[in-house]
């Protein structure tokens, strides 16, 4: 399988905080990969750093053989790299029809209504919401129209950032349905997550970090049986 | 559906060109047979002004959600501007109505350039530092105007700064025939005026046509993403900074504009007219017609203009009346009844 995503030997400073030390992954077509870790191991910077919204010091973060190490944050999404920030952001005051058309606001022109109705399938509670205010969709109603808002861009790879993160038991195995079918639907993603056995177990592979740096990494199953993680994630 | 909601917001920006259309041609009846008092005809081309601040105002604080304290600040530069072009300009441009256009694009071009140096750095900020310079930006114009001097003879404009206090319009070194424009704290004095409530009407209609097909584009709908969530419009690829400064500093430009023809409408105007008050003032017009609300605000300023004037007895409480306006304002908007009201008659409108 071909490579298309690259981050490689990556060192992130907030002020004088070391906060990646020397992180080095890939992520290659049709692939779901995910980093898992306790709060503060530096995932979500390590997602941040890739869309651009931070940089690194060192190495380089490679995707579809461009160095994203110069490209501003809102460019980078019309490279084909689709961001879902942390704690579902989205346009409260626009309806969820809106929320999805500027999720293709790169894309000259009008939105295709093949990509809505794409979405649409994907998320068929978001088309009975499609007049609806977004800022009165239910937390997981808000998470898929962040999803659905960020498929629009057509992505070539799909980040989620913490996708369950204060989801009932319930909603959190739909979305993680929903990343299956995404994933047989041939999207690639790169998902970042706290609640490791969901994310290992729909995972092709994972990395575990621990404050800043890659401890183990290995296939989603392997990672899952590995008395270490779980001990450390998993409780036993 | 969606062709319905878009008819909407056509219909409501038609009503509002009509309205400011019809309050026009109802003015000028109303003057030409002479039912206006001489005060109230003397406050159309200054409504015609406010009316376009808060409109350019309402961009910045209701559709880019960024507080702004220095509108006032963007009107000076752009009055003095103005009135620096528009006497200089006496005899190059004989014909008053084009020198007063000239002069208007002086100052919506000098007030844009103020707005582009304050935004640059700070709109690149997130939180509320736009409010503590702009804040900030209106009391150094002030000062700055304060200590201006500035000439015109034959060989062209003198300018000079008297920041010692010690130096008057003679230092300017003017030839005899030259002619004082600005004469430091004194202001302007012996402008000639070429305002007129015909240019003040074109100004409001120029600034609504602007503003209306800013909110509504493209660029507009980036704006108003931005302002609901700026991670969420950046991760949708929206460039903050440039649309930011985009809805800035139209504002600002606007606001010059609507700043050189105030100026030009009085014989003598001074820097301190256009402080802090001045900038609050603007943003009560704002808040009252609602934010985001273009035809709001021009209600809002053109009422809240007058009715000092025929109040004019408790013009001491003027501001006690603009707090309690405020108050009732918030309360009515914020009653569930009244909402309820003003959603289902929205809701009918769509449905009609």
């Amino acid at each position: 399988m071909e490579t298309i995503l690259k981050v490689d030997n990556i060192n992130v400073y907030y002020g004088s905080i070391h906060a990646i030390k020397g992180v080095s992954f890939e992520v290659s077509q049709g692939e779901i990969v995910t980093l898992i870790g306790a709060n503060g191991a530096g995932k979500s910077t390590t997602l941040n750093t890739i869309s651009g919204l931070l940089r690194s010091k060192t190495g380089s973060v490679t995707f579809l053989g461009e160095d994203l190490g110069r490209v501003p944050a809102h460019k980078v999404v019309s490279r084909g790299l689709a961001l879902v920030p942390e704690g579902r952001r989205i346009f409260l005051q626009m309806t969820t029809q809106e929320n999805l058309e500027m999720g293709a606001y790169t894309r000259s022109g009008k939105p295709d209504p093949a990509d809505l109705e794409k979405v649409f399938d994907q998320f068929p509670r978001l088309k009975e919401r499609r007049r609806q205010v977004a800022g009165t969709l239910s937390g997981g109603e808000q998470q898929m129209l962040a999803m659905g808002r960020a498929l629009m861009s057509r992505p070539k790879l799909l980040m989620l950032d913490e996708p369950s993160m204060g989801l009932a038991p319930i909603l959190v195995e739909q979305i993680f349905e929903i990343i299956q079918n995404l994933h047989d639907a041939g999207t690639t993603i790169l998902l970042v997550e706290q609640n490791a056995q969901a994310a290992l177990s729909v995972a092709d592979r994972g990395y575990v970090l621990e404050t800043g740096k890659v401890v183990t990494s290995g296939t989603g199953d392997e990672l899952l049986a590995s008395p270490a993680i779980k001990k450390a994630y998993l409780g036993g | 559906m969606k062709k319905m909601r878009i008819k909407q917001h056509t219909r409501t920006n038609f009503l509002t060109y009509l309205g400011v259309v019809a309050a026009f041609i109802i003015m000028n009846a109303l003057s030409a047979n002479g039912s206006l008092s001489r005060s109230l005809t003397g406050q159309l081309v200054p409504i015609c002004c406010y009316m376009s601040m808060a409109v350019s105002l309402n961009l910045t604080v209701g559709i880019l959600g960024e507080l702004s304290l220095g509108h006032a600040g963007f009107m000076s530069v752009g009055a003095f501007s103005g009135i620096v072009a528009a006497m200089s300009l006496q005899s190059l441009i004989p014909a008053a109505p084009l020198r007063l256009a000239v002069a208007m694009l002086v100052g919506a071009a000098a007030a844009a350039l103020a707005g582009l140096v304050v935004g640059s750095p700070v709109l690149r900020l997130r939180g509320d530092y736009l409010a503590i310079v702009t804040l900030a930006f209106g009391e150094i114009i002030k000062d700055l105007v304060n200590c201006l001097l500035v000439g015109v003879d034959a060989s062209g404009l003198h300018v000079a700064f008297n920041l010692t206090g010690s130096k008057t319009v003679e230092d300017l070194g003017m030839q005899p025939d030259g002619i004082a424009i600005i004469k430091g704290a004194q202001g302007a004095t012996s402008t000639t005026t070429i305002a007129t409530f015909t240019a003040g009407f074109i100004l409001v209609m120029v600034t609504l046509f602007v503003v209306l097909n800013l909110k509504y584009s493209r660029a507009g709908r980036a704006i108003m993403a931005l302002r609901d969530n700026a991670i969420a419009a950046e991760s949708v690829g929206v460039n903050i900074t440039k649309y930011k400064m985009m809805a800035f500093v139209t504002s600002a430009a606007l606001a010059g504009a609507a700043g050189a023809l105030y100026g030009l409408n009085f014989s003598s105007l001074q820097a301190t007219k256009f402080n802090f008050n001045t900038s609050i003032l603007i943003l009560v017009f704002v808040v009252l017609g609602g934010l985001g609300n273009l035809w709001g605000s021009l209600v809002a300023a053109a009422v809240l203009t007058v009715l000092p004037e025929l109040l004019r007895a408790f013009s001491d409480y003027r501001m006690l009346v603009y707090a309690i306006v405020l108050i009732l304002v918030m309360l009515a908007t914020n009653n569930p009844t009244i909402k309820t009201f003003l959603n289902w008659k929205s809701n009918g409108k769509e449905a009609a």
